[in-house]
């Protein structure tokens, strides 16, 4: 299990020099505009460009070491050639951290920047920061994994641009906790994480309220998410033939549960093998779920898991044939992603073995 | 209605020869105490122990949490259809043991019972941790089935919490505080240009051992009603949940509650609060749908122009917020939620299980599912094996050392959805 981000923001801080390592491209070298965009990955030692500026505003906490430089035309038209090599031209410098750009609304840049710090993160695990405006693609692209800051959509910018690129920077470098997203001013990354407010939910919510009851502007905490929907399938047209599949999300599992599903939030599900099983007996299976009261379910697991009334309704052909495995989990505070890898999962393995329809039982 | 709670702050709880209060300190006779737990023929043995805030004590695993309250005047008792009659209460006056805690714990009833830690970093997520706690650690009669050792533990602890408030009637009150106001027709005629709220109180109704119960009526039979605000400061209605406990209302907090707080404290300058509709979870979707209408029809006749909803809960829960929201704001009436969020141990799932675009104004009060990284403590009151069983925890959440690796909502209170503490999910 990943603590994802939370480590950066718990190194203690130290006094030594940080090492800063610089990416932009060669109009910010000053090598030129689009004649030039296609030069090749180099490298200068020191600050070159805007580093200069990154330089003064990290003072004496950081230096800045090198600066990374590549054409725009070149790093988008060999993305992974002009990646592995700016991954390696930064590593040999052994940065704490990367500042890229700002690409501002320069679209090609902006990808470059986004995926180079998407790379070096992911290849050197330092944490690194760059910055662009809103509608510049790298942002959607990028801003799952990387920390892009919120900028002007031109170079007029460049002086906000980069004092907010350095104090986000200083802050994952472990010289305070991190914020959230809206108040350090970067995309959010798409996730979510607990923070202390400066008052009750109560509070909040009753102030909010009031500002909704007088048509005054107010933030909800959390937009609603949009929920995928899938349409069902057609309607079974031969049922006397069909094979048909049991899986549950009500947490009946060989007794045990070999597989150790959790109780909740489950990240995982069971395959078990029924092919020789009229009934789901106490002494075979059990409940674990821990979302409900599984005194009944302990009693007969048929009760969740219905293969007894399944097996009769199979001998008495009504319908073809029972798949010879059951999957299961426990259906309480799984996280939707979970949940939608089990189902694709599961899904992708019954239509390999010919399944025609499914009994979902939930709980 | 005119309530005074007579507030007696607790700074430190120990055994003593009697049970009473003295200078801030609730001293408490073992034997006597252990007896009134005692009375209770479904258990087959019972502890008692005490614990303050800062120790380094973990109490696992944690049904319930009740503040000691008995009624000094006025009609009815504390707790009624339990400890009281079934008189309507909220008038009058009721002592409060402010600063300490019944806590029922024992052999687990049932999967989603959670932990309090007296310090380290649990501490600051759980109100329980800053109070000073009385456990009741009970082992239930052998045979027993769990919904009768749910429902013995559930009213030793309001008996429990009844009779240390009952002994402490001779102690120095420190704060009165008085909480005055008419119904809802009364008080809007007073006050014609203030916004009207009314506060939906959501509460797990779903049978199975999750249960809530006012005036000792299980409310899963119920249609949603209107009490008073002050009726709920007396414990009309109380917990009988096993439900995950990060977002259970304990009993506390609805004695408690803090939308009932900034309601009142706003009455009659910002808005008129119009009382409190406790409604249902049901299981059903039939049951949603006619809960959701009664709620929204409910507020509609007040003469409502807004709506505090308050969840309990995750998962099918969900849908039933987004009803209730989507049922007035279809009426016209503005609504507020608050709520959990269950995104994953990392964050990156959506949150609710169900949605729907009426709910514009959404209170986060965290995920429930990021991880916490818990020391070990010098003594544990329970069993932290337990751990493994709870909503949060896993097999391997235990180490060997007695530390715990575990989600946040294997911690009791700590992302409640009355919003009772500073919590909140954001995005980074």
């Amino acid at each position: 299990m990943k603590m994802t981000t939370k480590t950066t923001t718990q190194t203690t801080t130290t006094t030594t020099t940080k090492r800063v390592v610089c990416y932009i491209n060669q109009f910010f070298a000053g090598m030129g505009g689009e004649e030039q965009a296609h030069v090749p990955p180099l490298v200068r030692p020191g600050a070159i460009g805007p580093a200069a500026q990154v330089q003064s505003l990290f003072g004496g906490e950081a230096k800045v070491v090198a600066t990374v430089i590549c054409g725009d035309s070149f790093y988008g038209e060999h993305l992974e050639a002009a990646r592995e090599e700016c991954v390696r031209m930064i590593g040999e410098f052994k940065p704490d951290v990367l500042m890229a750009g700002p690409a501002f609304n320069a679209g090609r840049y902006g990808v470059a920047c986004g995926d180079v710090c998407a790379a070096v993160t992911e290849g050197l695990g330092i944490p690194a920061v760059t910055g662009m405006f809103s509608e510049n693609p790298g942002v959607e692209l990028y801003s799952p994994q990387v920390f892009i800051v919120k900028t002007a959509d031109s170079a007029r910018g460049m002086k906000d641009a980069l004092g907010a690129m350095t104090s986000l920077a200083r802050k994952l470098l472990g010289g305070a906790p991190l914020g959230a997203a809206e108040e350090e001013g970067y995309f959010s990354r798409g996730t979510r994480r607990n923070f202390f407010y400066e008052t009750s939910g109560a509070r909040r919510a009753v102030d909010m309220l009031l500002k909704k009851l007088a048509g005054t502007p107010f933030s909800t905490e959390y937009e609603m998410p949009v929920f995928k929907r899938i349409t069902p399938a057609k309607p079974l047209e031969n049922l006397e033939k069909a094979t048909i599949a049991l899986v549950s999300s009500g947490g009946i599992v060989p007794r045990g549960n070999p597989d150790h599903i959790r109780v909740s939030s489950a990240e995982s599900y069971g395959i078990y093998d029924i092919s020789g099983l009229d009934d789901l007996t106490p002494d075979e299976f059990e409940s674990i779920h821990g979302g409900y009261d599984r005194v009944w379910a302990n009693e007969d697991p048929d009760t969740v898991l219905p293969l007894d009334v399944m097996r009769e309704l199979e001998k008495e052909g009504v319908f073809g044939k029972l798949y010879d495995h059951v999957f299961t989990t426990t259906g309480t505070g799984t996280a939707v992603a979970h949940a939608e890898r089990f189902g694709r999962e599961i899904g992708e393995r019954l239509k390999r073995d010919g399944v025609d329809a499914v009994i979902l039982t939930s709980t | 209605m005119r309530l005074e709670l007579h507030k007696v702050r607790i700074e430190n709880v120990s055994w003593g020869e009697t049970t009473e209060v003295r200078r801030g300190t609730l001293s408490i006779n073992r034997e006597e105490m252990l007896a009134v737990a005692m009375e209770e023929p479904r258990f087959a043995h019972a502890e008692l122990e005490i614990t303050r805030p800062g120790e380094s004590v973990r109490i696992i695993p944690v049904k319930d949490v009740i503040e000691p309250r008995c009624k000094l005047s006025g009609p009815g008792e504390v707790f009624p259809g339990f400890v009281g009659g079934t008189c309507t209460v909220g008038e009058g006056s009721t002592l409060v043991l402010e600063g300490a805690a019944v806590v029922t714990s024992g052999s687990i009833v049932a999967f989603q019972e959670g932990l309090i830690d007296m310090s380290g970093p649990a501490a600051v997520y759980s109100p329980f941790s800053r109070t000073n706690n009385v456990v009741l650690v009970v082992e239930p009669v052998q045979g027993i089935d769990q919904h009768s050792y749910e429902a013995a533990l559930r009213e030793a602890g309001f008996r429990l919490a009844w009779y240390l408030a009952d002994k402490s009637r001779e102690a120095e009150v420190d704060e009165v505080k008085v909480y005055e106001m008419e119904g809802p027709v009364k008080e809007s005629f007073k006050y014609p240009h203030l916004p009207r709220v009314a506060y939906f109180c959501m509460s797990i109704t779903q049978g199975l051992l999750h249960d809530t119960f006012l005036y000792g009526a299980d409310m899963k039979h119920l249609v949603p009603t209107l009490i008073h605000p002050n009726e709920k400061m007396d414990g009309a209605m109380v917990s009988g949940n096993c439900v995950s406990s990060c977002d259970k209302n304990t009993t506390w907090h609805h004695l408690n509650d803090p939308i009932v707080e900034e309601l009142y404290e706003r009455h009659g300058k910002d808005l008129v609060f119009l009382g409190v509709i406790p409604t249902l979870e049901d299981t059903r979707l039939a049951g949603k749908e006619r809960t959701s209408s009664f709620n929204a029809n409910l507020a509609r006749s007040l003469g409502a122009d807004g709506v505090v909803i308050s969840e309990e809960g995750y998962g099918n829960p969900d849908t039933d917020l987004c009803m209730n929201a989507a049922k007035c704001e279809k009426l016209g009436i503005k609504t507020v939620v608050i709520s959990d969020e269950a995104a994953g141990t990392d964050g990156r799932s959506q949150g609710l299980a169900d949605a729907t675009p009426e709910i514009t104004a959404f209170v986060s009060t965290g995920n429930v599912n990021e991880m916490v990284e818990l020391p070990p403590m010098d003594r544990v009151i329970g069993h932290d094996g337990s751990i493994s069983n709870l909503s949060g925890g896993a097999e391997e959440s235990l180490r060997e050392d007695g530390s715990m690796f575990v989600e946040l909502q294997a911690i009791i209170g700590s992302t409640n959805e009355l919003g009772f503490s500073r919590i909140g999910a954001r995005w980074v």
